[in-house]
């Protein structure tokens, strides 16, 4: 027998389940010429009603379906998280999806399955359905990718990140079974146990194999080259939501493999990925005209970032990842959001050159994507810079001074690409006429979500951050 | 003796169709090389005493699946693959890259002793002992291999529908 508070520790990912089949059967019963925007309504409760049921998890932590899923505090988390990313990226989608004309009840129920998948990455606590997860996370952002069917470049995106993702999945999935074969488990803490007797250089490979596999996920180099060709022909708000969610998703992955298990011998596989993805990262955005190119590389970099923490030690540097995904994901789909809007029909203005002048045209729009941008730099009162700080603090205290010079020399040379967006909005004049629509009531709604939450933690981190250490402590316990 | 000897005989088969499944242009040759891949695989289970999974990998895999490529290989009419002119970064930095890696996790499974080694042909995994396993402790990632199936389905329908 099934305990029936193992139900409730899967909860969220029941419903959304339930939502994103239902948003799929009503489709088809609406006839040929009624109005879908109600579906986006059915599928924003679901994300909402998962939050909440996160929430309502706090009182039930432990494990459940026979040690296959945490529920912990971190694990409750992530689930707020990505459930909140689902719900702000289906907001900024409403209008969207009419503009480009793509298919409402596919796209909300993949965005709510898909979300299921990122969900359960986060709170399980066992290699083999971690695989399905991330499988389930993964099949549906490829075909989200391509989602935009008219345009070839969509296709080409959907394709790329299909192939190239199952490439890396075959990594993880090698690792997975290469590290059954050194510890005899599949279970986390299992592994954790066997592992502390000694590890064999097999344990070692896993390792390795199983961060191939997940660091192509997070898009950190070397394993990052799909990144700019992906990002750019998938649409805009899909975009949002791959960038922040499977991300969020695979980082929680990476944080319980690596130190939930205690593995051996990560760290300097980390230490150059962390170096190589901010340098390449950084260096790639300097010369990108494509707004989506652009955030593309930025998004490589900030993975690096998020990395640094990972090498530093463990209780401070896990609750500066932590922080850092959940300022990351604010700022960036909200910056996409932004660029999801300027894109219009059949996402034609995606240049620094349509953004010319911006200020002016629509100033709000402009201020809106100033703030995002300067998070993104590190600027302080803003989420972004408390999350560099935090990430920063945790290398220092643990003596990774090399780590962090290359992190604040890297930052500095961010401002330059992040600063010439402002640049173009403030002082440049258009070249040619863009036209920019009126912004639709949930956008704005979507927008100021990202934008309270990028000022919230860059001003009151407090609470967010006592509730990162302690999801720290739960995992390395 | 003779079941280490038939399971090395079946692991160089399994390697061979492999590197030739990449090598051969022509898709069905590929298709072709597949079933020996998959054939000797199943062969391994039953030497590893997995019977059940050895029926399920001949029945479903190297049965229904290689029929499904065949049959598409064929509909497609898809013809030899035409070669591009690989990039030398591919071929200078790939071939070392697939040596050193094969290199290092064949010299870790050599050197992995985890006190758990079974000869080969002394376990016995049977149906209950399988059915026990994917209902009772694997049950949640069985049930949610339906999502991921379902999600599969979708995107087929998704990306194959004809747009009006």
């Amino acid at each position: 027998m099934i305990p029936s508070t193992d139900y409730i520790r899967l909860l969220p990912e029941l419903i959304l389940i339930v939502f994103g089949l239902l948003v799929m059967l009503i489709e088809p019963l609406l006839g040929e010429h009624n109005n879908r925007k109600g579906l986006g309504a059915i599928a924003l409760m679901g994300a909402v009603l998962s939050i909440l049921a996160s929430f309502y998890q706090t009182g039930y932590e432990g494990a459940a379906f026979f040690d296959m899923i945490h529920v912990d505090t971190f694990s409750i988390f992530f689930h707020v998280l990505i459930g909140l990313i689902a719900a702000v990226v289906i907001l900024a989608s409403f209008e969207y999806l009419n503009l480009q004309q793509i298919r409402y009840g596919e796209y909300y129920g993949l965005i709510l399955l898909s979300s299921v998948g990122m969900m359960l990455m986060s709170s399980a606590v066992e290699l083999v359905l971690i695989f399905i997860a991330l499988e389930i996370s993964s099949i549906g952002t490829y075909i989200l990718a391509g989602f935009r069917r008219n345009a070839p470049i969509s296709i080409e995106s959907s394709m790329k990140y299909f192939l190239l993702g199952s490439f890396a999945t075959a990594f993880f999935l090698y690792g997975v079974a290469l590290m059954f074969g050194a510890t005899g488990s599949t279970s986390v803490y299992t592994i954790a146990t066997t592992l502390a007797q000694g590890a064999t250089p097999l344990a070692y490979v896993g390792i390795a194999l199983m961060f191939v596999g997940l660091g192509f996920k997070v898009a950190s180099a070397p394993f990052h080259i799909w990144t700019p060709d992906v990002y750019e022909g998938a649409p805009a708000p899909v975009v949002a939501f791959m960038s922040t969610g499977p991300k969020a998703a695979a980082f929680a992955v990476l944080l319980r493999v690596l130190f939930a298990t205690e593995a051996p011998g990560w760290f300097w596989l980390i230490w150059a990925s962390a170096v190589l993805s901010m340098t390449l990262g950084n260096i790639g955005a300097l010369v990108q005209n494509n707004v989506k190119r652009l955030l593309a590389y930025s998004s490589i970099a900030q993975a690096g970032y998020i990395l640094v923490a990972f090498a530093a030690a463990k209780d401070i540097g896990i609750s500066a990842v932590i922080f850092y995904a959940a300022a990351y994901a604010a700022m960036n789909v909200g910056a996409f959001a932004v660029a999801s809007h300027l894109a219009n029909v059949g996402e034609k203005y995606v240049t620094l050159d349509d953004y010319a002048g911006l200020g002016r045209r629509a100033p709000g729009l402009a201020a809106v994507l100033t703030i995002f941008m300067l998070s993104l730099i590190g600027i302080p009162v803003t989420g972004g810079f408390l999350a560099k700080f935090y990430v920063f603090q945790a290398a220092m205290q643990s003596h990774l001074t090399g780590l962090v010079i290359i992190g604040v020399i890297n930052s500095a040379v961010a401002a330059y690409y992040y600063l010439r967006v402002i640049v173009y909005m403030y002082m440049r004049e258009p070249q040619r006429d863009v036209p920019v629509l009126k912004m639709p009531f949930a956008l704005g709604v979507s927008l100021a979500a990202c934008l309270a939450a990028t000022i919230y933690l860059g001003v009151l981190p407090g609470r967010i951050l006592d509730y990162a250490m302690a999801s720290a402590r739960v995992l390395v316990r | 003796m003779l079941h280490l000897a038939l399971f090395l005989i079946f692991g160089v088969i399994a390697v061979v169709g492999a590197i030739n499944l990449i090598a051969q242009t022509h898709p069905i040759n590929s298709a072709l090389s597949l079933v020996v891949v998959m054939g000797s695989l199943a062969a391994e289970y039953l030497l590893l005493g997995a019977e059940f999974l050895g029926a399920i990998q001949v029945i479903v895999y190297a049965g229904a699946i290689m029929v499904l490529f065949v049959f598409t290989i064929m509909l497609l009419n898809a013809g030899a693959e035409e070669q591009t002119r690989g990039s030398k970064v591919a071929i200078i930095i790939g071939i070392p890259g697939m040596v050193i890696g094969s290199v290092a996790v064949a010299w870790a499974l050599i050197r992995a002793h985890t006190g758990a080694e079974v000869p080969v042909g002394s376990l016995y995994g049977s149906a209950q002992g399988i059915g026990h396993l994917l209902f009772r402790d694997f049950l949640l990632p069985f049930e949610i291999t339906s999502v991921l199936i379902l999600i599969a389905i979708m995107g087929a329908v998704v990306l194959a529908r004809r747009e009006s």
